[in-house]
């Protein structure tokens, strides 16, 4: 996994709620067996006419949104387990995603893509909004090592939550399974009280 | 003070604490299926290592699989293409594969329970949301992402953070005509699409512990709908006399061993939970869904509600998808297809009920109704009891086992503006196919709809 440092960037606005991973990545999308290339169908109903002709009224088709931010309505990536969701707006270029919520599938699946979910509350959400509607390129800056979001052209911040493990992990590029893997001596003895 | 019956369970579990709380989780049971689970056995090759318990994970082929002419080969390549990846990569891993045309293939939540692999106070994941549907059987059960297979594939565990604790309490008698997925829609109404995000939730009261397991496994499904990673029923006799002579199931003394522990999994009188509700039975309708997200639900005799000020772009947005607006009554509503199956509602008891509802009735003339069994074994069940019959008589499509219309993967879809009554899980946008409608509801309900052609109550249609 990349590491993930300090970012400064404009951002892509997502005023909708509960915006499902069906959505981020319809199953029709899911039969490739790689993780690359899922980018190109990031959103695809919402962002392409069935011809494949895109949909002008959204978002990503609106060329004054640009950057690897992106900040969505609350309750972000509910629904499917599908880690293709994290794969597609990764593949999209997607380093960040805002919200007031997450769902806790597609926060782990995030997490474990190099992708960092952060979570503000609903006030922060909407200065994050406003402060996009007013100036499309406003820089948003996301500071992993502080766990610290700010709008550097007011100095509006704020501080987020993450789990100390996954922070050093995403900081360092390390994955879950290399951990994981150097416990197995420990992992066997634990299997000798097993019930099942 | 006393443990909550998850906490009994993950407790028996955690392997060691990581550095900042989280916990490294032994996984007793894990399924795969083929859209999940390639990139994973990609990245143990790529790291050259093998699968570490390959008795632990058991695969099928559901979701990307047709479900007419299973004999023949896929005829879609990127599907036939995914599906012979999982056999190869079965093969060369040492994973036991119930594949297409295997007596034991099927969803992977409904084979799951119906060979007794399944059993009560056992951790397990696949990378599937729907995975809570083993909690029914007193199970810490979630859906995973890919890289987390991958990491079960190869350690047998997963690192993960202790969630929250909610019991929803149930007391009463249900109406007739009211099943328990009108019980999980109705829940969800209340507590939202995102209302159990970072719990698991525990099942309990009279109206749940009445049910069979199937139902509860109905139930336990949806619990990812309102955001918790899993729902969970205290065993019980019913749940025993269920595992007890399936294929897996322990047996002589290993049995009296399990079937021991097994009685110690219950909530403590003392137990503290996060979070509590309770509702009562009686006030639970046949539910239908109005919007694009499963807490989108109300009575099919309620109107559609207002948007709430907080909300209102996503609310009309939904409301615009669907084709409703706010203060519309759904019933007498015209409805162009019905779907019954999928992991939420395809197991026999279900398909029994459908059948003895279109029994000497005849599916309204505008309405494609298709059935679709959870499993080889639910197929077989059908034919053996003669419901097919019925299920033709009447004018219903019965295919055979996959996951079908409920996701828009498969060749199985729902077309642009058509309303499809569907007994799956999720009414999201697209889902049963691009531009295609969802109304969530129990298996009666979508049978009364296709026999009525537009949506009823079905607690006036009853036999």
């Amino acid at each position: 996994m990349e590491k993930f440092k300090t970012i400064l960037s404009s951002a892509v606005p997502l005023p909708i709620e509960e915006v499902d991973t069906d959505q981020i990545i319809p199953a029709r999308f899911l039969k490739a067996t790689t993780r690359e290339g899922f980018g190109e169908n990031l959103f695809r109903d919402w962002r392409f006419h069935p011809d494949g002709s895109p949909k002008q009224d959204f978002i990503l088709n609106n060329p004054i949104y640009t950057g690897t931010i992106l900040v969505a309505g609350k309750n972000f990536g509910c629904g499917s387990s599908r880690e293709h969701a994290a794969w597609a707006l990764a593949d999209y270029g997607f380093r960040v995603v805002v919200s007031s919520f997450f769902a806790d599938i597609f926060r782990g699946n995030a997490l474990n893509n190099g992708i960092l979910p952060v979570q503000v509350t609903d006030a922060f959400l909407q200065v994050l909004f406003l402060a996009i509607e007013k100036d499309p390129e406003t820089p948003i800056q996301v500071d992993l090592e502080n766990q610290e979001i700010s709008l550097p052209a007011t100095g509006e911040k704020t501080y987020f939550d993450i789990d100390p493990y996954k922070k050093l992990c995403l900081l360092n590029g390390y994955d879950d399974i290399e951990y994981l893997l150097s416990l197995k001596p420990q992992i066997e003895a634990f299997e000798k009280q097993l019930i099942h | 003070m006393g443990k909550t019956l998850f906490d009994k369970i993950w407790d028996a579990h955690v392997v060691t604490q990581v550095q900042g709380g989280m916990k490294v989780l032994y996984i007793d049971r894990h399924f795969i299926h083929e859209v999940t689970s390639p990139q994973a056995f990609d990245g143990l090759e790529q790291r050259n290592i093998p699968v570490f318990r390959t008795q632990k994970t058991i695969a099928t082929a559901d979701h990307n699989v047709p479900t007419i002419n299973q004999h023949l080969p896929i005829a879609e390549p990127l599907s036939r293409f995914q599906v012979d990846k999982l056999t190869e990569n079965c093969d060369k891993f040492g994973v036991n594969l119930y594949g297409l045309g295997h007596q034991y293939q099927g969803i992977v939540h409904v084979i799951g329970p119906e060979l007794g692999i399944t059993q009560p106070g056992m951790t397990i994941v696949c990378g599937d949301s729907h995975t809570s549907t083993h909690g029914a059987f007193g199970c810490i059960a979630f859906g995973i992402g890919t890289s987390q297979v991958e990491q079960v594939l190869a350690t047998q565990c997963l690192l993960q953070t202790r969630p929250k604790r909610m019991r929803i309490t149930i007391d009463g008698k249900l109406q007739a005509g009211v099943l328990s997925k009108d019980i999980i829609l109705y829940i969800i109404s209340k507590l939202s699409a995102s209302g159990g995000t970072g719990y698991f939730v525990e099942y309990a009261g009279s109206a749940i512990s009445s049910l069979s397991m199937e139902a509860r496994m109905t139930i336990c499904n949806m619990s990812i709908e309102m955001g918790a990673r899993g729902g969970l029923i205290a065993p019980d006799d019913i749940t025993f006399d269920y595992v007890k002579g399936r294929l897996f199931a322990p047996q002589g003394a290993d049995w009296d061993f399990k079937l021991a522990y097994w009685k110690t999994l219950y909530s403590d009188p003392d137990a503290k939970f996060d979070q509590e509700y309770y509702f009562d039975a009686d006030d639970i309708a046949p539910m239908v869904t109005y919007g694009t997200n499963p807490g989108m639900g109300i009575k099919v005799t309620d109107q559609i509600p207002q948007p709430e000020e907080a909300n209102q772009v996503t609310f009309n947005k939904a409301l615009n998808y669907m084709g409703v607006e706010s203060g519309e009554s759904l019933m007498g509503k015209t409805i162009e297809y019905v779907f019954i199956g999928s992991c939420t509602n395809s197991r026999i008891e279900d398909l029994r009920m459908v059948a003895e509802y279109v029994k000497g009735k005849q599916k309204a003339p505008h309405v494609s109704a298709m059935i679709v069994p959870g499993s080889k074994q639910v197929e077989m069940q059908v034919k053996a009891e003669g419901l097919d019959e019925i299920f033709k008589a009447a004018g219903f499509e019965f295919r055979e086992p996959g996951c079908s219309a409920c996701l828009g993967m498969n060749e199985d879809k729902i077309p642009k503006g058509a309303y499809c009554v569907s007994t799956s899980n999720r009414n999201f946008e697209g889902r049963q196919g691009p531009g295609a409608r969802t109304i969530l509801a129990s298996p009666l309900t979508a049978a009364a709809a296709a026999i009525a052609g537009k949506i009823v109550d079905v607690r006036s249609h009853l036999n």
